[in-house]
């Protein structure tokens, strides 16, 4: 036996599965209900975990429980980027953006080079001629795949003659990668569409087992 | 015959969506469970797991939403699966809020089947942490810093699982159920080689092509793209789900999206001509 409040769940699921896909009718006021009942949900939901999962432990209990008055300091930061509000003094919330994007700047541009950069450089140097056929010619493939790509982005010379075969070579690359990406794509949106189906038929109509 | 390819470059779309909604619907409800093969990377993500001593712990970052669902939850329930029936421990963090009830949610289906594991010993949660990479970072110095309590507020001292864990050093290996940012490519630029992590992703369709990389690289050690991935996954741990339950009409549905695209280029260069077209 379901219980009422998981009865209750999936028939409002359901009904607001029915009035998002009634959008591929056409627009209407079900699908207009449904989205914006999904935004403001989503914005009332992420206001309380923020509240809850990172002011509440991470500054005031610390704050007001244990005294650490160093605190203060990223609090106040805090209330200044709300001077956004104010024209007069919007220019306070500059000093806390500042420190944001430098942290995280900070953190982007060093993980980028040493988790990203350089070890995707260093996968990228194969040897060309191996004991197997197959693995040398993927190696080929990937090397010139990699030179005829960045050559392509060289935009410092007109792309004619040697340079301009190349680039060409290196659109078909880009071409193919992008095929590919688009496949996996169709495949991502039809899977969240099979999601969807399956809960219609399996939840709540009881079609499938 | 003209008129007919005139027709159909002027299709209403709304009749493509009738045909793709049935070539998803008619085999979920009519199954013939069409066969499929493990694709290397997904081998590879098992075999990691398969090489992790008994006993071992393992950390499991959720890091998605119910907007992928479809994809993730079913390798999400296969890892915990797969962890668990091998006798390691699962530590579970998750940096998108949303992940915890889904974390929570599948593990409950694995207790389904392994009844006898138990919260604190075999498995934790410890919950959401805001900070993405900080996180990620932090996690790198200290695992109990990082995260004091459990996603139910329990002291992490109180846990028996998280005795002796203190850094990456005490974690045999990393999987990450990534729905975006903050995701795989963040614990791969941030976690992987600074911290020697053996990591592997689970990742959506969407985002798997720029993950192959990473496999290349040795970067990641195994990948489960998408909801064939998880397919496979659940094919080699033996434990059909979701995923496979949706591979007949993953696969019905691909054939639908191939005619039509056909269909359509046919119709396109035949009511005019290729040359007429190709000037256009």
């Amino acid at each position: 036996m379901i219980p009422l409040s998981e009865t209750i769940g999936i028939w409002l699921g359901a009904a607001l599965t029915l009035c998002v896909l009634s959008f591929l009718y056409k627009d209407n006021p079900f699908f207009k209900f449904a989205e914006h009942l999904f935004v403001g949900i989503s914005a009332g939901y992420w206001a309380t975990l923020e509240y809850y999962n990172m002011f509440l432990p991470n500054l005031w209990e610390p704050l007001t429980q244990q005294g650490r008055l160093l605190l203060l300091v990223p609090f106040a930061l805090g209330i200044l980027l709300f001077s956004r509000f104010t024209k007069k003094f919007s220019w306070l919330s500059r000093w806390p953006m500042a420190l944001v994007i430098g942290i995280y700047a900070g953190i982007a541009i060093l993980g980028y080079m040493q988790g990203d950069l350089f070890p995707q450089i260093h996968a990228n140097l194969r040897p060309l001629v191996t004991d197997n056929w197959l693995t040398s010619f993927n190696n080929i493939l990937l090397t010139l795949g990699v030179i005829t790509g960045l050559l392509y982005f060289f935009f410092s010379k007109e792309h004619k003659g040697a340079l301009g075969g190349a680039a060409k070579v290196g659109i078909w690359f880009l071409m193919i990668s992008f095929g590919a990406s688009f496949g996996y794509t169709v495949m991502s949106r039809m899977s969240l569409l099979i999601g969807r189906v399956l809960f219609l038929l399996k939840d709540w109509l009881h079609l499938v087992n | 015959m003209k008129r007919i390819l005139e027709k159909l470059e002027t299709l209403d779309r709304r009749i493509i969506f009738i045909f793709i909604f049935l070539s998803i619907a008619i085999p979920l409800l009519l199954p013939v469970n069409m066969d499929f093969s493990v694709t290397p990377p997904v081998r590879s993500f098992y075999d990691a797991i398969e090489s992790i001593p008994p006993g071992s712990k393992v950390l499991v970052s959720c890091d998605y939403d119910p907007g992928s669902m479809p994809e993730l939850f079913p390798m999400n329930v296969a890892a915990f699966y797969h962890l668990l029936s091998r006798d390691l421990k699962v530590i579970t963090i998750q940096l998108w809020p949303t992940g915890t009830l889904l974390a929570e949610r599948a593990m409950s289906e694995v207790l389904k089947d392994l009844p006898v594991k138990e919260y604190g010993v075999d498995w934790v949660n410890l919950g959401f942490k805001e900070g993405r990479e900080v996180v990620m970072v932090s996690l790198g110095t200290s695992i109990p810093k990082t995260f004091p309590n459990d996603m139910h507020g329990t002291k992490i001292e109180d846990i028996p699982i998280m005795e002796g864990v203190n850094t990456f050093d005490d974690i045999a290996m990393l999987v990450n159920i990534s729905g975006g940012l903050p995701g795989t490519r963040e614990w791969v630029q941030q976690v992987v080689l600074r911290y020697h992590v053996k990591l592997g992703s689970g990742c959506t369709a969407v985002v798997a092509p720029e993950f192959y990389p990473y496999l290349q690289s040795g970067q990641l050690v195994g990948l489960l793209g998408g909801m064939k991935g998880a397919a496979e996954y659940e094919k080699l741990i033996k434990r059909p789900g979701t995923a496979r339950r949706g591979m007949d009409a993953q696969s019905v549905s691909h054939i639908v999206v191939f005619l039509f695209i056909l269909i359509g280029n046919i119709a396109y260069f035949s009511v005019k001509g290729v040359k007429k077209r190709l000037k256009v």
